[in-house]
């Protein structure tokens, strides 16, 4: 077996040392009726590369990759193109199999690493800290939430302001139920409320004006979350600098799509809150000779010290994502991030224009970034089936909406093709 | 001032980018944008702040920075609990196919039926293995899985109306389970551990009588994160069963009974999984995990969304009408079922069990030729991972922590140190089944050198380890004291 390391005579050594003569002896706290001796049955035996190749792969073949054709899906998700560089440096040893940095002296690559991902998340949102990186933009969201409970104690509203994601909102609603809190609409913002949060841009697209959400925040003394879902947007949009806190998903820039997962939440905040946030913290420091070096800090609010009184349950983040978020930041850098952010949304208004032309469709929104939603008489999920007739991945079906995403990746062609299907399918 | 070039041999140093930035570079070539009204509604965000580099440079200062770090690959990473185990790199291809790497989550079905019956099939490995009834492979990391786990107790209790919020934790349990259960609303009744550290048999069957109805679960760790197998497991499971309750497992230490003992014959109601651990996903410096969950038939229903199902030939994404929810957006982890599915079939039933055996013979022999030279606290054999302390060194002024500086100065990643927390001065050693035993014999010889360098007063020195590494002892205080969390923090600092 390749991946096991001891020999027959290796183990026979071994156990003469310990002084057992067989590994079961190992197992005398098991009670021997529960020791297997067999291999459990129903599982295949073991397979050498080719033959678990071949399995897998033929898995992977049954699959409809984005690229394999116009694709128009995005809600949370956004498909872009991930520069070659970003995976051979991830796939270098010392990212990939290293583990979380708590020996300092020998982890200063993964440290300097993830202080330069909460550096430039720190910088793209405009508050003052950010967080080593969390599992995705709900959990990240669901956390602000528990951080808000926590300023605001007594509190148990948490308004949200215009349209969020579901899958958002459903990750929030089981922690806020576990906290006796809950959700309220816009229209209830009161003194009960501990956060108000809105999405930018929101689940449609749509952008609005944060200082109107900051207001109503601070009539009701409650904190503003603003959430994220296309970190490339801050590249032309204005940072949500009125937020206090800022989250969301950062897996637009070198981590792909991966069915979802895994993906990389990011959590920011204004400095006053640092003791509050979860998940891990990287910190600058000096060693015994006076280097400039890095370690994670503030671990007195992590689990593994207050137990159960943590500010998380969460042990991990994200880290391999993160290493490759800031690889291909790196790689974008002052002048790329915002121009592909340009190109994105010109991208989008061709769309638009294109779209727009079309009989029985009607774009809703006023101002997008690369995501806008549009609505026929008919439902989208049926229209979606006859686009998928053509090859062609339409955009989120929201009953007669569909919220269409774009990228630096879609093309002239796609576009046409994309119109020319709407146009037939919607004629009648 | 003449520079005079430092002696280093390989160079590791580099700046962080923002210092490198020269205005104009870019490490990207895109095409330019011709003007266009904007749509979004704003004027262009003018500034950011990053730096500009190009691709060289910035795949220089990775590589330089990546040289700076230990990991499994370049050496042995002997870390109690974590299962640093060889990260296939079959699993790495398999994962990039365009298949699996660029499919998205909310597409249409029946184009992702080969991701669901990947995902379908690694459940049915999960559920197969324990014994249990069914998996979901929802949460994103083991603390995560924790979550789920008894969110479904919780969920199963009120579907039968019992209001019970205790839940009973071993004192040697890692941090994640008290701060889960807290975060479902649980009281946290913690069970001592006795003289041989296991659970104390006597203690817990006063509590259960005590708090009886009141009893939702007990969240334990087996084998324990002492090493140890409970050998009262079974009757723990009995006494929780008759209470009422359930039997939560944390499987972070299934590297030592994965093919040997079934969870679901010792009772184990609920079970969550690190792939990261026992299925050999790359730990990439702190994630990305993946913790999913296997339970028993009668809490299927609760499991989190998504469950994979099949229905007739098709492979359907599943939300129940009595599941959890969701614990975090869209399906789980996915790039990381795909590696684990590549390694249980590379191991298969076969394998895995040796995988077992393999770590649990390193780890006793590990303690057989430790033990005359480091205090064990627990007598006995232990399973894939042995417990020492600092107690002998302690007396002459060295802690756990200055062993594990002079490993990091041998070139050996240390053990899990300080914790159990029940254990003063514990050092958690776990080899896992891919060390060869000439590596294993080495760690020893160290380990021995650093013993016998303590009991000939030479320890003195070890309090200043590491000195060979790319930084020494960092301040920890300071960085705690003034948080410096971003190049920003740091420039108005003074700092860089």
């Amino acid at each position: 077996m390749r991946y096991l390391a001891l020999t027959d005579n290796d183990r026979k050594e071994m156990l003469k040392t310990i002084g057992v003569s067989n590994v079961d002896d190992l197992y005398d706290a098991v009670d021997k009726e529960f020791l297997l001796k067999k291999p459990i049955e129903n599982l295949p035996l073991h397979q050498g590369e080719i033959e678990v190749e071949k399995t897998i792969s033929a898995l992977a073949k049954k699959n409809r990759a984005a690229s394999t054709g116009p694709f128009f899906l995005g809600a949370g998700c956004y498909k872009h193109h991930i520069p070659a560089a970003v995976d051979h440096i991830i796939q270098r040893s010392e990212y990939l199999t290293s583990y979380t940095p708590y020996q300092p002296e020998i982890s200063q690559g993964t440290l300097a690493t993830i202080f330069q991902f909460q550096s430039i998340i720190s910088l793209l949102t405009q508050a003052e800290v950010a967080n080593a990186s969390m599992y995705d933009g709900a959990t990240s969201l669901s956390e602000a939430c528990l951080m808000s409970l926590r300023i605001k104690a007594g509190k148990k509203n948490i308004a949200i302001f215009n349209n969020l994601h579901p899958d958002y909102i459903e990750v929030c609603k089981t922690s806020l139920e576990l906290n006796e809190a809950k959700f309220v609409e816009r229209n209830n913002i009161d003194e009960n409320c501990a956060a108000v949060i809105v999405q930018y841009p929101d689940f449609y697209g749509n952008i609005i004006n944060l200082d109107e959400a900051r207001e109503a925040a601070n009539k009701a003394q409650a904190m503003l979350i603003v959430v994220v879902n296309e970190i490339l947007s801050l590249g032309l949009i204005e940072a949500p600098k009125q937020a206090d806190i800022v989250v969301g998903e950062a897996s637009s820039l070198g981590v792909g799509l991966n069915f979802g997962g895994p993906l990389l939440g990011f959590f920011a905040c204004k400095k006053e809150f640092v003791r509050q946030m979860p998940g891990r913290i990287c910190g600058m420091t000096t060693d015994l000779d006076g280097k400039t070096g890095y370690v994670l800090t503030l671990n007195a609010r992590e689990q593994h010290i207050r137990r159960e009184k943590a500010t998380s349950n969460i042990c991990s983040n994200q880290g391999l994502c993160a290493t490759a978020f800031t690889i291909h930041a790196s790689l974008l850098g002052e002048i790329g991030f915002k121009k592909l952010a340009l190109i994105n949304h010109k991208k989008a208004t061709e769309l638009a224009d294109l779209l727009g032309n079309i009989k029985n469709l009607k774009i809703l929104n006023q101002n997008f970034f690369n995501e806008f939603t549009i609505e026929f008489k008919k439902e989208a999920k049926e229209v979606n089936k006859k686009l998928l007739e053509k090859n062609i991945i339409g955009g989120f079906a929201d009953s007669n909406k569909m919220i269409v995403a774009v990228s630096e990746l879609t093309s002239e062609n796609d576009m046409k093709e994309f119109a020319n299907a709407l146009e037939e399918i919607l004629k009648n | 001032m003449t520079y005079i070039p430092k002696q280093t041999g390989l160079a590791l140093e580099t700046d962080l980018l923002i210092k490198q930035s020269r205005e104009g570079a870019c490490g990207v070539d895109l095409p330019e944008v011709s003007d266009f009204k904007l749509r979004t509604g704003q004027n262009k965000r003018e500034n950011i702040g990053l730096a500009q580099v190009n691709e060289p440079q910035v795949i220089r200062h990775f590589v330089r920075l990546s040289n700076q770090n230990y990991s499994i690959d370049s050496g042995f990473y002997p870390l109690g609990s974590c299962t640093m185990k060889h990260n296939p790199r079959l699993n790495e291809k398999m994962a990039r196919l365009s298949g699996f790497a660029d499919i998205h989550p909310l597409q249409d079905e029946s184009t992702t039926q080969g991701a669901l019956e990947l995902m379908y099939n690694l459940q049915n490995w999960l559920a197969t293995l324990t014994g249990l009834g069914g998996a979901s492979l929802a949460p994103a990391a083991g603390a995560q899985g924790e979550f789920a786990g008894m969110l479904v107790i919780r969920k199963a209790l009120i579907a039968k109306g019992e209001k019970r919020n205790i839940v009973l934790i071993p004192d040697s349990a890692h941090g994640t389970n008290p701060a889960t259960a807290a975060m479902c609303g649980f009281n946290i009744k913690v069970i001592p551990s006795d003289k041989d550290g296991l659970v104390d048999i006597e203690a817990f069957r006063s509590l259960v009588k005590e708090h009886n109805k009141d009893v939702a679960a007990i969240m334990i760790t087996n084998p324990n994160t002492c090493g140890k197998f409970e050998k009262n497991i079974v009757e723990i499971a009995k006494l929780i069963h008759d209470a009422g309750g359930y039997f939560y497992c944390d499987g972070a230490n299934y590297n030592a009974i994965v093919g040997k003992v079934r969870p679901a014959d010792i009772g184990v109601d609920v079970m969550h999984f690190n792939l990261h651990k026992t299925f050999s996903t790359p730990h990439g410096g702190g994630g990305p995990g993946s913790g999913p969950i296997a339970v028993a038939k009668e809490l299927v229903e609760f499991l989190p969304t998504p469950h994979i199902i099949k229905v007739g030939e098709k492979f359907e994404l599943k939300k129940h009408k009595n599941s959890v929810g969701k614990v975090k957006g869209f399906n789980g982890q996915f790039g990381m079922h795909v590696r684990a599915l590549t390694y249980m079939l590379s191991h298969g039933a076969d394998g895995l069990q040796k995988v077992a055996e393999d770590a649990v013979i390193s780890a006793n022999y590990i303690l057989a030729k430790l033990k005359d030279f480091y205090h064990v606290p627990f007598e006995g054999n232990c399973m894939h991972e042995c417990l020492l302390t600092d107690k002998n060194q302690k007396a002459k002024g060295i802690t756990t922590l200055d062993i594990a500086k002079a490993l990091v100065e041998y070139g050996i990643h240390p053990m899990t140190v300080f914790f159990p927390l029940v254990v003063q001065g514990a050092m958690l050693i776990e080899p896992t089944e891919t060390e060869n035993k000439d590596t294993i014999d080495k760690f020893i010889e160290t380990m021995i050198y650093i013993s016998k360098e303590v009991d000939s007063n030479n320890g003195e020195k070890f309090h200043q380890y590491p000195l060979s590494t790319p930084r020494k002892r960092l301040d920890d205080v300071k960085a705690a004291k003034t948080p410096i969390l971003t190049w920003v923090q740091a420039q108005q600092a003074n700092m860089l």
